[in-house]
């Protein structure tokens, strides 16, 4: 097992969005700060840094993960996907964005992060889901704003029903 | 956010301790990590800092952090700036605090009996406020009665809980002096005031600047601003600016939440139902101290204190009393849900006793729709209404008679099935002056006239034509910018998309006033007729522009499709864009008198905000809209559980502006109601510590747990602004709590329900059980631990263990404290201090919150080698703990003993808050590693490799006879 001194900082490479990025991190920093304050991407939302309120929710090597939970020298080497992966390259949203912004499915956005990540996973393994299994997916998730309600309308949408 | 070069990262050490006095604070070890800036006491900003006043006149110094005495677990009470936030974290750890533990009292009942505990010396009582109130004749009403419900209850403690925390960048300039604070604040801007009151500097050296968006605030975000004087008042001390983001746990216990209330409610009826008048008694525990804009939530809903009824004669008593508890403040619907519970339910009951349906008792005495606009007796002017027809519609929608068919039927199954409603008024756009209803008319005369509410905002259309609007109306998502853009665009006759909307405020740049913010429904209701009022000038003086080129009237001029056309004659047209840019390039081509550039700001008070008069009306806002909520549950007798069988809740919001951003914001409403009636609390234990520390003991509601709703709508456009809308972000946030509880009574067959409706006391409630509230037994320190079970959050446990060895040998090894120090798991030190008193350091960590602890333990009542009592205390960094335990030998022949061990302990501080429901299995799993480590050592013969020298020194040295 590798051994790290406490204080000592580690060369972290890690896949971000299918470009490979570095930056280096304390053994205990956490994922989510070396992806916001190392990295420089703000994306990636911090709710709560115990792994209840899904902000963070980021997809790790195909699993969507909560970002709090793991630090990032665990990550070295590993595919990261954020929200700021989800977009085209000119800013053209994706179908679950779309239907999210469509149906009023954020009001201040600070959940909506987490949840399009759950979302986009969600989706690639359930295309067809129905309300309750998207709010049962949901559940990982805390939105103080929405009330959900127009959340499953939207993911609904983007599944095509 | 990095607004500024060469910024610290800080870290708010806070207090572990409900009530205490600080003996001392040793910062020395924190200042020597490397990589520390600083470290700021309660002492050091109390130097250069002044407290931070409220409405009520009491000799309370409210600082933003503890500077002699800690009043609330999560107080303020070290700031650590250092390089980066982990760092700071670090250093946290290694400041030494003495505190002297004084009696705490989490409870406002308690907090008021003879004898309790005193928060404010000074005070020389825990009641801090108490006015009584009186509009019409409510003891002749009550004397004429044919029947009087009275209901008392409590009313729980809850937040919103935004899901962005605070987060302040300060930084302090010298010459001139000037504070910057960036934030994520979200007004009332009449707290810049109160914050260069405390900072000692006239308005503009404290240059606020806020964030275009927030994640959330909910009212929440109001009660930063102590936050902002402190790390201003940090970065002056330090010489640096500093960033504090808060995080979750800091949020939980250090934040702001909804007041709690102990309230009675008496309603006066005549025989068919008439409501003749209402009394209402008001307990609000206001946590540690009033801090501003208290007692502003249990006047908010005062003025209309009728509810959406014609009953003239009320009685209002509000007492506001201090515990050692988070201060409150602003929460989604502001006073509204206490507010509601007491109306609604008291109605509800009325309607039972009376044998009237509750839809119809309310129908009887609602307001009729050509009674507006309505002076309520309190003040308020209801602006336009039809109470009746929102009724109708959710009964329609909740097929009411379809749904007593079921109740029966299920009835007959002796299912528990109920049905509640809650009708209510919705106050938006608020009167500053309401607050001052907490001084009396002489108070007020003397303290010179409060009233208004200015709405403001700004319009500005630069030389290339583009419209760039400027309101000061702080959003936390409720789509300002979306609706602005849509009126403005409207006005203009352009796109939306070309028109940009800053919401950000800075008091050096935009033009703001005291209620500028986010708060009381205020978009809705004042803001965006101010908006619009700015547009109409704008179109005014492009209309007039137009009209002298084109050579016509200006009334004959449209603005359509991003153009300045004659009405009727498409082709006759110049673009808005060339007329704009005209008032830039070419100001002397103007119509003659007229004023170069295209810029209008208007500033606009709705006239009904006017001062409290003397007999305590006062007009308390602009806009009144109308909820109305019908929820049909059936309980789990079994279970306790709460199925919503049915929600209806139907709305009167005025003129909608944007369909889909209302809809969000009753969906997002009803959520949180749903959230106070089932789930989510703030305990207090009987010792004020919090037991909701992280979000997996406070439980924010998630989206299984929010049953569909089905919302209806009507509209009566309110007269009191241009476009005929209403505020509406409240909506059932203030009323699901009492229809869920009004249904769960009627299902229940009893008028006393207790929010949250959790499974337990549900549960106990179908079967006719008790249940206990936490925190409401008194705790008294220094007694040890009460006896088992009898406070929420007190640890209990018992077990026997099996050992090889005669009880001689065990009892030996018991009082050797080397061998103990080898076997206690995560033990550093174990010394003899004193006849039969012992001291140790031990690590241990909860909940993954590792904490040194240090620990004095006496032993008492030694019957060798039979039993002995252990006597303790712990405190660390992460909290502290008193408990005591009995341990017992049974000689089991063979050279074997039964070792038998109960214990009873109550811990606080942050490992309370954040590890409560790990406490009892890390205990258990930490007394059987003992066991293990002790088995292990006895077989070994006293050594198992650890320090053991010194066998049996314990017993020679002191308990050798006993
Ligand atoms: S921030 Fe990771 S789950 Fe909340
Ligand atoms: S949109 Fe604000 S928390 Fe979900």
């Amino acid at each position: 097992m590798l051994r790290i001194k406490p204080d000592q900082k580690q060369r972290v490479t890690v896949t971000v969005n299918g470009k490979a990025v570095s930056g280096y991190a304390e053994p205990r920093m956490l994922l989510t700060d070396f992806l916001r304050h190392e990295l420089g991407m703000y994306g990636t939302h911090v709710g709560c840094e115990h792994g209840v309120c899904g902000a963070c929710t980021a997809i790790i090597d195909g699993a969507a993960t909560r970002s709090c939970l793991r630090y990032a020298v665990q990550c070295d080497g590993l595919e990261i996907q954020t929200v700021e992966g989800l977009a085209d390259a000119d800013g053209t949203l994706n179908t679950l964005q779309k239907a999210f912004n469509e149906n009023g499915a954020l009001q201040c956005g600070f959940c909506t992060a987490g949840i399009l990540m759950s979302s986009t996973k969600f989706l690639q393994e359930n295309p067809k889901p129905n309300d309750d299994e998207i709010r049962d997916m949901l559940s990982g998730h805390i939105c103080r704003c929405t009330g959900y309600t127009q959340i499953v309308r939207a993911i609904r949408q983007a599944s095509g029903q | 956010m990095e607004p500024v070069a060469g910024i610290r990262h800080v870290a708010i050490l806070r207090s572990s301790h409900a009530h205490a006095r600080i003996t001392s604070i040793d910062t020395s070890k924190a200042e020597a990590l490397p990589g520390v800036h600083g470290v700021v006491t309660g002492v050091d900003i109390a130097s250069v800092t002044n407290p931070i006043p409220s409405a009520i006149r009491v000799p309370i110094k409210f600082y933003p952090i503890a500077v002699d005495k800690v009043r609330y677990v999560g107080e303020p009470v070290a700031v650590i700036a250092a390089i980066d936030r982990y760092v700071a974290e670090d250093a946290m750890e290694l400041i030494e605090i003495e505190y002297e533990s004084l009696p705490p009292v989490a409870d406002p009942v308690l907090a008021l009996e003879e004898g309790a505990s005193l928060l404010h010396d000074d005070v020389g009582s825990n009641q801090v406020h108490h006015r009584t109130f009186k509009y019409g004749d409510p003891d002749a009403a009550f004397a004429s009665a044919d029947k009087i419900v009275k209901l008392d209850w409590r009313y729980p403690r809850y937040s919103s809980t935004p899901m962005e925390t605070y987060g302040v960048v300060a930084n302090f300039e010298r010459q001139p002096d000037r504070y910057t604070i960036w934030s994520n604040f979200q007004g009332p801007f009449i707290l810049h005031a109160l914050m260069t009151g405390a900072l000692g500097v006239p308005g503009n050296r404290l240059r606020l600047i806020t964030a275009p968006h927030s994640g959330g605030s909910f009212g929440i975000k109001q009660a930063m601003f102590p936050y902002m004087v402190l790390l201003g008042a940090c970065s002056k001390l330090l010489g640096c600016p500093l960033k504090w983001i808060e995080d979750r746990l800091e949020h939980l216990i250090g934040s702001s939440m909804a007041a709690d209330r102990a309230d009675k409610v008496e309603a006066a009826f005549s025989k068919d139902g008439e409501l003749l008048g209402l009394r209402f008694d008001n307990i609000v525990n206001v946590g540690a101290f009033v801090r501003a804009p208290e007692p502003a939530s249990v006047y908010r809903m005062h003025s209309a204190s009728n509810g959406c009824y014609r009953v003239k004669n009320i009685f209002v008593e509000n007492r506001l009393v201090v515990t050692n508890t988070t201060p409150i403040g602003l929460n989604r619907g502001y006073g509204g849900p206490q507010f509601y519970f007491a109306l609604e339910r008291v109605i509800e009951a009325g309607a039972k006793e009376l044998g009237i349906d509750p839809a119809e008792i309310r129908r009887r005495n609602f307001i009729r729709a050509d009674e507006f606009p309505y002076l309520a007796p309190a003040g308020a002017t209801y602006d336009s209404g039809d109470y009746e027809a929102g009724l109708d519609q959710a009964l329609d929608l909740a097929a009411y008679d379809d749904l007593k068919a079921a109740r029966e039927k299920a009835r007959a199954e002796g299912k528990l099935f109920g049905i509640g409603m809650a009708a209510g008024i919705e106050p938006s756009g608020s009167n500053m002056a309401y607050v001052t209803l907490a001084q009396t008319p002489e108070e007020r005369a003397k303290a010179g006239g409060r009233s208004g509410g200015l709405g403001t905002a700004t319009i500005s259309v630069d030389p290339s034509g583009s419209v760039t609007v400027k309101t000061v109306s702080t959003p936390a998502g409720q789509g300002h910018q979306t609706v602005a853009a849509q009126v403005v665009a409207d006005a203009l006759g352009m796109r939306p998309d070309q028109i940009d909307v800053i919401t950000e405020v800075d008091t050096l740049t935009s033009a703001w006033s005291l209620a500028s913010g986010n708060y009381a429904n205020r978009f809705s209701s004042v803001v965006i007729g101010t908006i619009a009022e700015t547009a109409e000038k704008v179109a005014k003086k492009i209309k007039l522009i137009a009209a002298e080129n084109l050579e016509v009237a200006p009334e004959d001029i449209e603005l359509v499709g991003g153009e300045a056309r004659v009405v009727g004659v498409p082709e006759q047209a110049l673009p808005i864009r060339r007329v704009a840019s005209q008032t830039h390039w070419h100001p002397a081509g103007l119509p003659e008198g007229m004023e170069p550039g295209l810029f209008e700001t208007t500033i606009m008070n709705p006239p009904m905000l006017d001062a409290p008069d003397d007999q305590d009306r006062v007009g308390s806002a602009v806009t009144f809209g109308y909820v109305f909520d019908l929820a049909a549950v059936e309980i789990d007798r079994t279970t306790g559980e709460i199925e919503i069988v049915k929600y209806v809740s139907v709305h009167d919001v005025g003129n909608v502006l944007n369909g889909l951003v209302v809809e969000g914001q009753i969906y997002g409403g009803f959520a949180h109601g749903i959230a106070g009636a089932l789930l989510e609390e703030f305990v207090y234990d009987a010792g004020a510590n919090p037991q909701a520390g992280t979000f997996a003991d406070y439980l924010c509601i998630t989206a299984p747990e929010v049953p569909e709703v089905t919302v209806g709508h009507f509209n009566t456009p309110s007269p009191h602004n241009t476009l005929g809308a209403k505020g509406m972000g409240d909506g059932s946030s203030m009323l699901a709590p009492t229809a869920i509880a009004n249904a769960a009574a009627d299902a229940l067959g009893t008028y006393e329900i207790e929010l949250p409706l959790t499974l337990n006391k549900t549960w106990a409630k179908a079967n006719g059980q008790e249940y206990h509230r936490a925190g409401a037994t008194r705790a008294k320190v220094g007694e040890g631990p009460r006896e088992a079970g009898a406070v929420e959050g007190g640890l209990t446990g018992e077990g026997s263990v099996e050992l090889s060895a005669p009880p001689a040998v065990v009892w030996e090894m018991l009082l050797d404290p080397d061998a103990l120090a080898s076997v206690v798991p995560g033990c550093e030190k174990l010394e003899q201090v004193g006849e039969d008193s012992f001291t140790a350091e031990v690590v241990i960590g909860v909940a993954g919150i590792k904490g040194v602890y240090s620990a004095a333990i006496d032993l008492k009542d030694k019957i060798e080698p039979q039993s002995v009592r252990l006597v303790g205390k712990a405190s660390g960094g992460l909290g502290f703990g008193e408990g005591e335990g009995r341990v017992t030998l049974e000689d089991l022949g063979n050279g074997k003993t039964k070792l038998s061990y109960s214990y009873r302990a109550n811990v606080g501080g942050k490992v309370a808050a954040v590890g409560q429901r790990m406490l009892g299995t890390v205990t258990k799993l930490l007394i059987g590693q003992f066991f293990r480590g002790f088995e292990r050592r006895l077989k070994s013969g006293g050594d198992d490799g650890g320090s053991s020298g010194n066998p049996g020194f314990f017993r020679r040295m002191f308990g050798g006879g006993s």
